[in-house]
C-alpha cells in the first residue's frame, strides 16, 4: 500500500491558481466521489484551505492514481497543472506531519492548519472515504502535531505586530475584559491592533482622530465611542491602553502631559503602543512607573526573535517528524493489505 | 527517622527547583505536575517532622534556630499551597522552592546550632505567638517572592525582552495585587501573634522588641503607603523584597534573644 499526495499550496502557486483548485465544503462529496472512482485508488483525503489543496490517496498503484488523479484535476480546474507537486510514501507521510505541524504554513510554527487537516479527515470519513491506512495516517499526523507543539517552540510569540500588541496587552493586565483603549489617530494598522484587543474582550475604545468623521467612523465600526483630537486627554483617566498612529511630525504623548494625567490613575499601568513614524510618544516616557511604551520597532523586532525562535526549532520538529515517519512506515509494511 | 523526613523534604524542594531549572534551560518555564508534586511531596515530610518533633517536646517545635528554620520552610509552602492556586500563581512555586530549598539546607548544613532536645512546657498563648508570627513570615516570604517575579517582569516589559520568562510570568497586574495581598496576610497573622504575646504577659528582651516592633512597623508603612496610593506597585515589590531580607538577617538575634535558656 502506498500512501500518494499531490497538491498545490502557496509555496509554488499564486492565489489565482489556488483558488482554480479549491474544493469547497459544498462539491467535497462530488469530487470524493469522483476520485474513488480512479482505477487502483483505496481512499482519499482532500485538504483544501486557502494556502493549500491537497488530495492524500492510499493505492497500491501509485503512478496509476496520479495519472487518474490529473485527469480529474484538469477537467476540474481548467487550468495548468504544472505547479502540482507529488510525493509517495514515505516523502508523503513526512509532508502531511510537516503541514499539520505548521512547519510548511506560510507562517511558521501556525496552528489553524491542525484544525483545518482534522476536519478534511472527519468529512472524508463521514463520506466512507477513507481506509484503514488512511486513518492510521491521519490519527499519527495529529499526535505528532501535538507533540511537536508541545514539545519544541514552534508556535512560541506572536508573529504579527497586532498579536504582538495583544500578547503583551495580555502580560500586563491578564484578563483583558473591562479594559479601556484609546486610539489617537485613526490608520489602518491602529484599527487592526485595535479589533485585535476587541476581539480579545476589552471593554470600550475611544477613537480621537483630527478628523472627527474618520474617529466617529471607526468608533462606529468597533463599536467604540469618538472624541475631538483636542480633547483626547480629558477622556485619559480611565484609559488602560493608548494605541498611537497620527501623522504629527513631533511627539503627541509627552512626558509633561503623561505625568499629570498618571497621578490619578491608582498606579494602574499603562500600555502605550506607538505605531506612528515619526513617534508620537516620548521615547522617555518608558522610564515612567508603570508605564510600558513599545514603538514600531520594538514590536516588529518581538515579531522578529518570535521567527527566529520558531525557525531554530524547525531541526528539533524535523527530527520528531522523522522518527513517527519511521514508525508509521514500519506499520505500513507489517499491514500491508494488497486486497482493495 | 528525623534526619530522614527533613532530608527527603530538602530532596522534594531540590527536584522542583532542579526542574525549575531544566525547563528554563529549555525555554519552557512552564511549572507542571513535578513542581506541585515535589512541594506538596516536602510539605506532607515536613508536616511529619514537625509533628514528631512537637510530640517529643510537648510543645511547638521552634525551640531552637534549627527548627525555627524548619517551621518557616513550612510555613512559606503553607501559605503558597493556600495562595498559589487561588491566585492562580502557580509559577510562585517555581520561584518558592529554591528559596525553601535554601532555608531547609541552611537549617541543615549551617552554622545554627543543633536541634532543641528534652520537653517544654510553655503559656498557650506564647505557642500561639510563636507560630503565628513564623507563619506570618512565611506569607512575607512569599510577598517577596511574589515581589521578585513583579521585578522580572517589570524589567522585561521595560526592557522589551520577549523571552520565556515574559511569557511564562504571570501578568504584572497579578503579581502587584498578590504582592499586596500576601503583604496584607503576613501583617494580618504578625498583629495577632504579637497580640498573642502581649496577652501572655512574657517578659521579653528590649532588643528583641525594637527588632519585632521595627519590621512589624515596616511592614504597617509599606501597606499604609500602598493603601494611600503613596506607593506604586514596582516599589511595594523592591520594599517588601528588602523588608524580608532584614527578617531574615535579624531572625538568628531574635530567636538567640526567645530560645530557652
Amino acid at each position: 500500500m502506498n500512501i500518494l499526495c499531490a497538491g498545490i499550496s502557496h509555496r509554488n502557486a499564486a492565489v489565482d491558481i489556488r483558488e482554480k483548485f479549491a474544493v469547497g465544503p459544498h462539491e467535497l462529496e462530488e469530487t470524493l466521489g469522483r476520485i474513488r472512482g480512479i482505477d487502483g485508488l483505496a481512499g482519499a483525503v482532500i485538504v483544501s484551505t486557502c494556502n493549500r489543496v491537497e488530495y492524500y490517496t492510499a493505492s497500491v498503484c501509485p503512478i496509476r492514481v496520479l495519472d487518474g488523479l490529473r485527469e480529474v484535476l484538469e477537467e476540474r480546474a481548467g487550468a495548468d497543472l504544472a505547479p502540482l507537486y507529488t510525493h509517495d510514501s514515505p516523502a508523503s507521510v513526512r509532508h502531511l506531519f510537516r503541514v499539520a505541524s505548521g512547519l510548511d504554513s506560510m507562517v511558521l510554527g501556525e496552528t489553524e492548519i491542525l484544525g483545518q487537516i482534522k476536519q478534511a479527515y472527519e468529512a472524508a470519513s463521514g463520506y466512507g472515504a477513507t481506509t484503514r491506512h488512511l486513518n492510521k495516517l491521519f490519527q499519527n499526523a495529529f499526535r505528532v502535531a501535538k507533540q511537536v507543539r508541545t514539545e519544541t517552540r514552534i508556535t512560541r510569540g506572536a508573529t504579527s505586530v497586532g498579536s504582538v500588541a495583544v500578547d503583551l496587552a495580555g502580560k500586563i493586565f491578564g484578563d483583558l475584559s473591562g479594559r479601556h483603549v484609546m486610539i489617537l489617530g485613526a490608520g489602518d494598522m491602529s484599527e487592526r491592533t485595535a479589533r485585535s484587543l476587541v476581539s480579545r474582550g476589552v471593554r470600550t475604545v475611544i477613537v480621537a482622530n483630527r478628523t472627527f468623521e474618520r474617529a466617529a467612523k471607526l468608533a462606529g465600526e468597533i463599536g467604540g465611542m469618538a472624541v475631538h483630537f483636542d480633547n483626547w486627554q480629558n477622556a485619559f483617566e480611565s484609559v488602560d491602553i493608548l494605541i498611537c498612529s497620527t501623522a504629527a511630525p513631533h511627539p503627541i504623548v509627552t512626558r509633561g502631559k503623561l505625568e499629570p494625567l498618571l497621578a490619578g490613575r491608582d498606579g494602574r499601568p499603562l500600555f502605550i503602543i506607538d505605531l506612528a513614524v515619526p513617534r508620537d510618544a516620548e521615547p522617555s516616557i518608558n522610564e515612567l512607573e508603570n508605564v510600558y511604551l513599545y514603538d514600531i520597532d520594538s514590536l516588529e523586532q518581538i515579531v522578529r526573535q518570535s521567527l527566529e525562535v520558531r525557525r531554530a526549532e524547525v531541526v528539533r520538529c524535523e527530527q520528531m517528524i522523522n522518527d513517527h515517519v519511521g514508525d508509521f512506515m514500519t506499520w505500513m509494511r507489517t499491514h500491508n493489505d494488497r486486497s482493495l | 527517622m528525623d534526619g530522614f523526613l527533613l532530608a527527603g523534604a530538602t530532596f522534594c524542594l531540590l527536584v522542583s527547583f532542579g526542574y525549575t531549572l531544566f525547563s528554563l534551560g529549555a525555554g519552557k518555564f512552564r511549572p507542571g505536575v513535578v513542581n506541585l508534586v515535589a512541594i506538596l511531596g516536602g510539605f506532607v515530610l515536613l508536616t511529619v517532622d514537625l509533628w514528631k518533633r512537637g510530640q517529643a517536646q510537648g510543645a511547638c517545635p521552634i525551640n531552637s534556630l534549627f527548627e525555627v528554620l524548619v517551621f518557616m520552610s513550612w510555613s512559606i509552602l503553607l501559605i503558597y499551597l493556600i495562595v498559589g492556586p487561588a491566585y492562580h500563581l502557580s509559577l510562585l512555586g517555581a520561584f518558592t522552592s529554591p528559596l525553601v530549598f535554601l532555608v531547609l539546607l541552611i537549617a541543615q548544613l549551617g552554622p545554627v546550632g543543633p536541634p532543641a532536645s528534652g520537653r517544654f512546657t510553655r503559656d498557650p498563648w506564647i505557642e500561639l505567638h510563636a507560630s503565628l508570627t513564623l507563619i506570618a513570615y512565611g506569607a512575607f516570604a512569599l510577598a517577596a517572592v511574589a515581589g521578585l517575579m513583579y521585578w522580572i517582569q517589570d524589567r522585561q516589559l521595560k526592557g522589551r525582552k520577549a523571552g520565556a520568562l515574559l511569557y511564562n510570568l504571570p501578568p504584572i497586574t497579578d503579581l502587584g495585587v498578590a504582592n499586596a495581598r500576601l503583604l496584607w496576610l503576613g501583617f494580618f497573622l504578625l498583629t495577632i501573634g504579637f497580640a498573642a504575646g502581649f496577652i501572655s504577659g512574657m517578659q521579653v528582651n528590649s532588643a528583641k522588641f525594637v527588632a519585632s516592633a521595627a519590621i512589624w512597623a515596616c511592614y504597617g508603612i509599606i501597606l499604609g503607603l500602598r493603601r494611600a496610593r503613596r506607593l506604586p506597585p514596582r516599589r511595594t515589590a523592591a520594599a517588601s523584597m528588602a523588608v524580608f531580607g532584614i527578617v531574615l538577617l535579624t531572625l538568628p538575634v531574635i530567636q538567640y534573644l526567645s530560645s530557652p535558656k
